[in-house]
């Protein structure tokens, strides 16, 4: 009925946090080693850039799902834009908003969290320690 | 049969994306980023038919199914033109600009 609704609500809030992080955070230089050996200073990934992975997802599907819903006549591209409205079923409408688009929203942000953790495990796993030299050797 | 539609659009997109990276002068990426998005979502949607229907979710109708493999495409072709306009504007390659400005 709407349940895209809901990840596009997130998204709006998600790339309004992305745009006011972006404009506080600062470089972080580290260095890291590559696939071919070598060792180099590189710019770790900002906070806000991964927010962006989440903004994408969610905007990308709602986008997608948006489709959908005007494929199947429940969009109508005018007032009151919403079918389920027009005919009463305004609360079987918020209902499906209650459960599917929230679990959506749910689903997106966990594969989110979840990228986070895998992105965060191959940057320290990429982050170069020298090696310290026995003392006396 | 749009779930499924979708998944092997977000995983072609994907392998494409991995084999050009890291430059992304196509920008394939925002493909990967819209059809994984729309393929979660979706799964949502056909977990809560699932939990409605049971067994049944497994046997559509050869319409439906025609029907719903439609529509995937058809999802398949939209995500592909919000690509191709994001390509346009934004103009990794310069091609648009090049086009607009003659160097004299």
């Amino acid at each position: 009925m709407a349940c895209f609704l809901v990840p596009a609500a997130e998204a709006v809030i998600t790339t309004v946090a992305a745009k006011a992080m972006k404009s506080k955070e600062k470089e972080e230089m580290v260095k890291v080693s590559f696939a071919d050996g070598t060792f180099a200073d590189a710019e770790k990934m900002k906070f806000s850039t991964k927010l962006g992975w989440l903004n994408k997802l969610l905007w990308g599907g709602s986008a997608l799902l948006a489709f959908e819903h005007v494929w199947h006549g429940e969009v109508v591209p005018f007032f009151p834009f919403l079918t389920a409205v027009k005919t009463g079923e305004t609360a079987e409408m918020l209902a499906e908003m209650c459960s599917a688009g929230v679990m959506m929203a749910a689903l997106i942000t966990a594969v989110w969290v979840g990228m986070l953790v895998v992105s965060s495990a191959i940057e320290k796993r990429a982050l170069h320690v020298p090696k310290l030299t026995k003392e006396g050797a | 049969m749009t779930l499924l539609t979708t998944v092997f659009a977000a995983i072609i997109a994907t392998i494409i994306w991995y084999s050009s990276a890291p430059k992304s002068e196509m920008k394939v990426g925002a493909l990967c980023w819209m059809y994984w998005g729309a393929s979660m979502m979706w799964l949502v949607d056909a977990i809560f038919e699932y939990a409605e229907l049971g067994a049944e979710f497994f046997a559509p109708a050869p319409a439906d199914m025609l029907n719903d493999f439609y529509l995937g495409l058809s999802v398949v072709a939209f995500g592909l033109v919000i690509w191709l306009v994001i390509l346009l504007v934004k103009d990794p390659k310069g091609v648009v600009k090049e086009a607009l400005f003659k160097k004299k």
